[in-house]
């Protein structure tokens, strides 16, 4: 696929807008044109917030999501409100505390990301960096080198954090390969 | 040198800087607020100043005074603060203060959808602060392109003497891509024209070609600055005739200079027969709409003003002679529509595609408007 187009979605403050920030900036370091944006409301924490990224070869001239080949919602109110963008052979991951419809036409990964934040790392506040993990293995190492992947999120995330996002990443990556197991 | 993910935000403050920009002053506001947070943190760096004032009214102010001091000074905001700048906007044009007004446009009116897109300032801009008076605005679409026209725009003010509006919207102002971060050395900067006589031999506002040379306060030179109507001393008068002169030289500095300044992007507008109009975040989707467009058959393309106050009357003008129809996509009711209309509906017919929902402008419904009247006109 030359285009890849991701949209992520959660409550304010759970980092979906720095997620998607990191996976334009991998694609980037990687040569390829991204654009990322966000649309969320006046409030600081709560609220439905949706970002967007897209990842192309070619030059990104409308740079919203038109239909997401891949969709993440962290939330039931975000899922409820964005699955309708998924495209029809699109891929949707979700928190496991959401309840999905059951006629979704592509591919659905339900994973405990908010679950395993917790558990393993002692704190939500990973839950977007597992996210970036399951995304990334889903997109691949054809797309963007896994160095690129974990450099960039060393950069992005509080320094003193490092060790735990990189490792919330690999988390995600398992998530998601541990199902082909 | 590489690539960087940049938000437009980002990017204005980086272009701000390398034209020069050492004084900020401004109240911050969404979806402008990156521009005052970034500024604060960089300023320092550079030996410049920030200020966060107790509005917008007094940002404005702030700037003007320090512009008038000799420093390249900045300030940003949204709908409701440039409503509120627009009495000094007009005393920056009057005093012929340098300076750089960024709107990054949300929308409106009021305090309206702080975090939403909308392109609903373009006539205030024109028209915003009262009397006649020069305005320039221009229009980024991309973030490489706030950054090089955040240094036109100081370019311009300092040029012209004049204040210049970077007129942006929430798309491109939150919007992160890709920019290349240029080497000082390749940055074209123009600076003020400075007085050569001696301080007790300077006359403020008299000028040999419409745009006179100034002085920084502090220099020696002792000169009056003044909102009313001034002669080239600086001081008020009533008299007729210098009024007349100066309303019609701050006018005609910018209107009979705009080949200097006049940018734009023209799109597979060769052999176009129908010609989109758009700017800003729209003309993105715009971009989309006609290669898509050009895939049904159909002769579309884009015609992109970048600056757009003082409008492109040539360049519109020139477009409407050759094509059947322009269609003026905006995120407002038709505002610069009404520009495009009047001077190229004599040639050919205007149409116009709005949106004022706090949405983007789709390629799509650019596409079933253009598509749908043209393909059916065909089948029939």
């Amino acid at each position: 696929m030359n285009k890849f187009e991701i949209q992520l979605s959660g409550s304010g403050g759970q980092g979906v807008i720095l997620a998607a920030i990191i996976l334009a900036d991998a694609a980037i370091k990687q040569g390829l044109n991204a654009v990322q944006t966000q649309s969320y409301g006046p409030e600081a924490r709560g609220g439905a917030s949706k970002a967007e990224v897209i990842i192309s070869k070619e030059e990104i001239y409308f740079p919203k999501v038109t239909k997401a080949n891949i969709l993440l919602a962290l939330t039931q109110n975000s899922y409820d409100k964005y699955i309708a963008n998924l495209d029809k052979d699109g891929i949707l991951i979700v928190d496991d505390h959401i309840e999905t419809d059951g006629d979704i036409p592509g591919k659905v990964y339900i994973l405990p990301i908010l679950n395993n934040a917790n558990k393993k790392f002692e704190t939500r506040m990973v839950a977007n960096i597992i996210s970036i993990g399951a995304i990334y293995a889903l997109l691949g190492e054809k797309v963007i080198n896994k160095d690129i992947m974990i450099n960039t999120i060393a950069e992005r995330v509080p320094p003193v954090t490092v060790e735990k996002n990189i490792a919330a990443f690999k988390e995600g990556i398992k998530l998601i390969e541990g199902i082909y197991d | 040198m590489a690539y960087k993910l940049v938000q437009g935000n980002e990017a204005c403050v980086e272009g701000a800087l390398a034209a020069g920009m050492r004084f900020f002053a401004g109240y911050p506001i969404t979806p402008s607020t990156e521009i005052a947070e970034i500024s604060s943190q960089k300023l320092p760096q550079y030996g410049g100043k920030f200020i966060q004032m107790e509005d917008e009214i007094a940002s404005m102010a702030a700037i003007i005074g320090a512009s008038l001091a000799g420093v390249k000074s900045m300030t940003a905001t949204s709908g409701p603060g440039f409503s509120l700048m627009q009495e000094n906007l007009g005393y920056a044009a009057i005093t012929e203060t340098p300076c750089v007004l960024v709107n990054v446009q949300r929308g409106g009116p009021s305090t309206g959808l702080p975090t939403l897109p909308a392109q609903g300032d373009i006539m205030q801009a024109k028209w915003g602060t009262h009397g006649d008076h020069p305005t320039v605005a221009l229009t980024p679409n991309s973030v490489q392109e706030v950054y090089e026209y955040t240094i036109k725009a100081f370019n311009i003010a300092e040029k012209f003497r004049t204040p210049v509006i970077l007129l942006m919207d929430e798309t491109v102002g939150h919007l992160r891509e890709k920019m290349l971060i240029k080497d000082p050395s390749e940055i074209e900067i123009i600076n003020r024209k400075k007085p050569t006589c001696k301080p007790e031999e300077y006359i403020a506002f008299k000028s040999d070609d419409s745009i006179p040379p100034m002085a920084a306060f502090g220099e020696g030179y002792r000169y009056h600055v003044t909102g009313l109507i001034h002669d080239e001393t600086g001081f008020p008068t009533n008299n007729s005739q210098i009024a007349d002169n100066l309303i019609r030289r701050l006018v005609g500095k910018v209107e009979n200079n705009i080949d200097d300044f006049s940018y734009y992007e023209e799109y597979k507008l060769e052999d176009a027969e129908i010609v989109i109009l758009a700017f800003g975040g729209v003309s993105r989707s715009a971009k989309s709409a006609v290669d898509k467009l050009r895939s049904k058959d159909l002769k579309v393309g884009l015609f992109r003003p970048i600056t757009m106050w003082p409008f492109l009357e040539k360049q519109i003008s020139n477009i409407a002679q050759k094509v059947e129809e322009i269609f003026v996509a905006e995120m407002n009711l038709g505002q610069y529509y009404l520009e495009v209309d009047r001077v190229a509906g004599k040639y050919c017919r205007v149409e116009k595609i709005n949106k004022v929902n706090g949405e983007l402008i789709t390629p799509d419904e650019i596409i079933s408007v253009i598509g749908g009247k043209y393909e059916l006109q065909r089948n029939n």
